[in-house]
């Protein structure tokens, strides 16, 4: 790994190398960076420290001085010699300075590692072949780096709880867990709902929740992430899957602006899990518990899966024939949606201008929670921002849209994946107008469209989104869509092709971000590939900057400081 | 041979006229040495103290003076004074006195104290079973309150400090420093990393603090009292001061005796002073500091260097009772609690009282201690009840080897120590054990001996 040139570094050994590192870290993460690892697991880079693992323990030793007179004590070579500490330390809570010399792997260390691995065993149940963490637990894998391979533990074991529930989401494997109070310092830490805690004392301490409380909190769910040991289960995943089998994708959670990097977890076309992927720029490694849940749309029951007009599955080529004709016709109104991603914004903001069409997008907001979800419910606003789709932000109203389907000044709609009469439009209005429904979900406005387009959802399809930083990231599909539907953006660049009489040949992203690279000043020089390679694009946001979105102060962004930020940006 | 004991701090302790009130305090010359004080300058205080050479009672031994110049004073936060009064270390008996019988000595001591550290409030941190001794030192603080002993204002000076007498709940971890401060801030008493929670940096709240042994603070008394240097005289150099032995076991006169450091060797206090052993009985080990102090063989010699580089030769009790001599031998003078077995004692059940006690005191925080000194528990327990095996003396040896000087506090040691010490000199009768319990087995009788363990 490199170290970018911006930060201060500093000289130390490690291993008898001298090496670079940045200044202030610690020595578990100095020694990453130069590919030697420190098994750890209480310590994690964004929670405090709490050094009771004793798994990180190292050696260390300061260049000696004498204590007299400040002079260097030099040995028989002329070198300075370097006083060892006579006991391991902690790599954790061992900040580097400079002239430190680490010792990662010496017959101490290693000493240390296997006393503390045999230790942690003695009481554990051993329940891997039944156990959920086997094959993502550190303990697992420790034991056989450091391990001894057999027992010398012929008492009984400790005996404790199988299965405590400590929410409505986790479920508590007592006798698994090392006490690394990871979950303790993550939920008074990051989630800021200090529910957990030990209880006794000793060989018999328990994780527990406060009397009276449960661990509800909408980032429960992390505290299983950061386990290290199965303890701390998901009730929704617990005994569901063996993690070996599932295929990991990258995907961004689109519950709200806040954009969390994902990876999903599937097996044979079917999700089983969603957890949080490190981005230090959008959300470190934590997510939402109800954005993990949002996979569970893949398996509605109103899921639509076939094209239809009028009701009547069609083939998709006269089906998209048939939305160029409505859209030909004039007088046509586009409800498009934060949701889509910034590749399938693209081709609406084609149809719009090829139909002439006026363009609304629904705000969907909440109140947000301070920490990774924000007021903004969309995952894209700002894409259709920056495809200039819309150049206003959205109002959470139809009303406008009712007025013109009453005034006859709307014909036909194009709606992705809203539901009108659910924003107060009647059934009567909608009567009125050709209703082209863009959307993976039926409903109310579905069930009265001329023509029925199925979409694929976030997990089927890839495509890119900007979130509340103008952080452009990419999604990839984890599993296929219905049998026989196409994705969002190829459907949509049929239905240009049907109007425009043109033929977009072939339609990829790779080409669709060769045309948006050209013609939007903000994705100047970015391509498919590129969004891909790195994790997430900064994009200029100053074009929107006075624009009031609704976003206040969370996690990882805080208007105030984005704004000033980037208009200092602007001056210089 | 009669050894005339030096009473320092147990002055008045056990004298029949002598009550804990402040006006039998005070007629015996109380509180004089806080007055000196608040008219002297704190660092002078500090400098006389530093001077005084006097080392921690509580159990390391680490010269006061030294911690109190570690003090983080640029911080601009409060400084704290904590007495340690949670004494908890079995074999110790010594704080319970001075709190019982001369409660304003320790106030005084604490007064002088927190005026030389510039302490913005001072706490007695009192173990959970001293409920008797917490109302002594509540109603004795209320008195040292209405004669502005303490408080706003002491005596007129502008300096102002107050006590807080906060009770454990029972734990032995608690008298780790930084576990003490843990359980003080109403937090689960699990000791703080060191690095970078040093209590004279980041103790009390975060804020620089001392704390300090209920026998040291009364020490600072007499070191006012007396001068640092004066204090410096009794004892020997590096070793200066009294120290209060707390001798149990097997001993025909149990107790606290007072001497100076060096004043007495091992066998005169056993021999002499306690009376010796029981009629008939033969010494067999005495742990010299406390349970967590390693244990030595009556006929162990120990030979060396001390620091001044003079040769030493010794029989157990040819032992000087000071810091340095005890550590040289391996040992530690510890909290001063002695503990004398005499051959009677089966060693493989002595070591399983102590690994009992240690395992349910453990706090459970880092891994070495919370699973190996149980582990040891286990290992023991299971020998006295019968299925001892030849080779769990090396399983224990190893085991104490995996936690000492890996874990969070000092307690790794204070569980390993014994455990180490034991089976090094006594691993005879570990493996006897192993074989007289085979050889019953063999007979086809029961292996299980009634044993006193607790």
């Amino acid at each position: 790994m490199s170290i970018p040139d911006t930060v201060e570094t500093i000289a130390i050994n490690i291993d008898g190398v001298d090496v670079q590192v940045p200044k202030g870290i610690n020595a578990i993460e100095a020694a990453k960076l130069h590919g030697k690892e420190v098994p750890h697991y209480c310590y994690h880079p964004k929670l405090s420290i709490a050094g009771n693992c004793r798994m990180c323990l190292i050696e260390m030793g300061m260049p000696m001085r004498d204590r007299a007179t400040g002079d260097p004590v030099m040995d028989t070579n002329g070198e300075q010699k370097i006083g060892w500490s006579p006991k391991p330390t902690i790599g954790c809570s061992t900040n580097v300075s400079p002239g430190m010399h680490l010792r990662t792997n010496s017959t101490m260390v290693k000493e240390a590692r296997n006393g503390v691995t045999e230790f942690l065993l003695i009481n554990h149940p051993l329940d891997c072949p039944i156990c959920d963490q086997a094959g993502e637990c550190r303990l697992q894998e420790f034991s056989a780096d450091h391990g001894r391979g057999v027992s010398r533990f012929i008492e009984d074991k400790n005996v404790k709880p199988k299965r405590t529930r400590l929410g409505p989401r986790v479920t508590l494997d007592d006798e698994r867990c090392i006490l690394c109070s990871r979950c303790i310092r993550f939920s008074q830490e990051v989630a800021k709902d200090d529910v957990l805690g030990f209880v006794d004392r000793g060989t018999y301490s328990t994780l527990t929740c406060y009397p009276g409380k449960e661990l509800a909190n909408n980032y429960s769910l992390n505290t299983v992430d950061i386990c290290p040991v199965g303890a701390l289960t998901s009730t929704d995943f617990r005994f569901k899957m063996r993690v070996w089998f599932l295929k990991r994708t990258n995907s961004i959670c689109t519950e709200s602006s806040v954009g969390s990097n994902t990876t999903v977890w599937s097996r044979e076309g079917k999700i089983y899990r969603i957890t949080p992927r490190q981005n230090d720029a959008t959300n470190d490694t934590w997510m939402t518990d109800s954005g993990r849940g949002l996979f569970k749309e893949t398996e509605s029951e109103n899921r639509i899966n076939d094209y239809t007009i009028d009701g009547v599955s069609e083939d998709m080529e006269i089906v998209a024939q048939t939305a160029a004709d409505l859209l030909q016709q004039g007088k046509v109104a586009l409800v498009g949606s934060a949701h889509n991603s910034v590749e399938e914004q693209f081709y609406l903001k084609k149809i719009s201008e090829y139909a002439s069409a006026s363009t609304n997008i629904i705000a969907k907001t909440g109140d947000g929670d301070g920490i990774l979800l924000s007021e903004d419910r969309t995952p894209n606003l700002r894409g259709a921002l920056l495809n200039r789709l819309i150049t206003e932000l959205p109002n959470a109203a139809a009303d406008s849209i009712d007025s013109q389907i009453q005034s006859g000044a709307i014909q036909t709609l194009f709606v992705v994946n809203e539901d009108l009469t659910s924003l107060g439009i009647s059934q009567e209005s909608l009567a009125k107008v050709s209703i082209i429904y863009f959307g993976s979900l039926a409903n109310q406005t579905s069930k009265v469209a001329t023509v029925v387009i199925p979409t694929l959802t976030v997990f089927e399809k890839s495509g890119s989104l900007v979130n509340q930083n103008f952080i452009l990231q990419q999604f990839l599909p984890a599993i296929p869509g219905p049998k026989g539907v196409i994705s969002d953006v190829l459907m949509l660049a049929k239905i240009v092709e049907k109007m425009t009489g043109d033929t977009i040949e072939p339609v990829t992203l790779t080409m669709i971000w060769q045309e948006l690279s050209n013609t939007i000043a903000e994705f100047k020089s970015i391509t498919w590939q590129k969004i891909g390679d790195e994790q997430g694009i900064q994009i200029n946001p100053r074009a929107f900057l006075d624009l009031p979105f609704v976003e206040s102060k969370n996690l990882k962004f805080d208007p105030t400081a984005f704004k000033e930020a980037n208009s200092t940006a602007l001056e210089s | 041979m009669e050894h005339q004991q030096y009473r320092l701090i147990f002055k008045h302790v056990d004298q029949p006229d002598y009550s804990n009130d402040i006006e039998c305090y005070i007629k015996n010359g109380g509180y004089e040495d806080l007055k000196k004080a608040v008219g002297m300058q704190p660092e002078a205080i500090c400098q006389e103290v530093l001077d005084s050479g006097v080392r921690g009672r509580g159990g390391a031994g680490f010269p006061a003076g030294m911690k109190w110049k570690f003090l983080d004073r640029k911080s601009g936060k409060p400084i704290y004074l904590i007495c340690n009064a949670d004494e908890s270390e079995p074999g110790t008996f010594k704080d319970r006195q001075i709190i019982h019988q001369d409660p304003h000595q320790l106030i005084e001591g604490m007064m002088c104290a927190a005026y030389a550290i510039q302490a913005k409030l001072a706490f007695i941190y009192i173990r959970g079973e001293f409920y008797e001794g917490y109302q002594i030192l509540e109603r004795a603080i209320e008195e040292a309150r209405n004669k502005n002993f303490l408080g706003d204002d002491i005596l007129g000076s502008g300096y102002s400090c107050d006590i807080i007498v906060h009770r454990g709940a029972g734990a032995y971890i608690c008298g780790e420093e930084t576990g003490l401060i843990e359980s003080l801030e109403g937090k689960r008493a699990n000791p703080r990393i060191k690095p970078p929670y040093f209590p004279a940096a980041l103790g009390a709240y975060q804020c620089p603090t001392i704390v300090n042994n209920v026998e040291t603070l009364c020490d600072v008394k007499h070191i006012i009292h007396m001068g640092g240097e004066a204090f410096s005289k009794i004892g020997t150099p590096g070793n200066t001061g009294t120290r209060i032995w707390c001798v149990s076991g097997h001993v025909q006169k149990p107790g606290y005796y007072e001497f100076p450091c060096a004043g007495v060797t091992l066998g005169q206090l056993i021999f002499d002073v306690c009376g010796g052993l029981k009629p008939g009985r033969k010494l067999k080990a005495v742990i010299p500091g406390g349970s967590s102090a390693k244990v030595l063989r009556a006929d162990e010699r120990f030979k060396g260097k001390l620091k001044d580089g003079t040769d030493f030769d010794w029989g157990v009790e040819d032992i000087p009772m000071d810091f340095d001599s005890l550590m040289a031998c391996g040992s530690m003078s510890g909290s001063g609690g002695v503990i004398v077995m005499d051959d009677t004692t089966d060693m493989v059940e002595a070591l399983a009282n102590i690994n009992y006690f240690y395992a349910h005191e453990s706090c459970g925080q880092c891994t070495p201690c919370r699973e190996g000194v149980p582990w040891m528990r286990k290992v023991t327990a299971r020998m006295c009840a019968g299925q001892a095996r030849e080779e769990d003396a090396d399983l224990l040896m190893n085991i104490a080897d995996q936690i000492a000087g890996r874990t969070i506090c000092a307690f790794g040691e204070a569980a390993s120590w014994p455990v180490q010490s034991f089976i090094e000199k006594f691993k005879d009768e570990f493996i006897q054990k192993a074989r007289e319990q085979a050889a019953l087995r063999n007979d086809g009788k029961p292996t299980k001996i009634e044993t006193t363990l607790i």
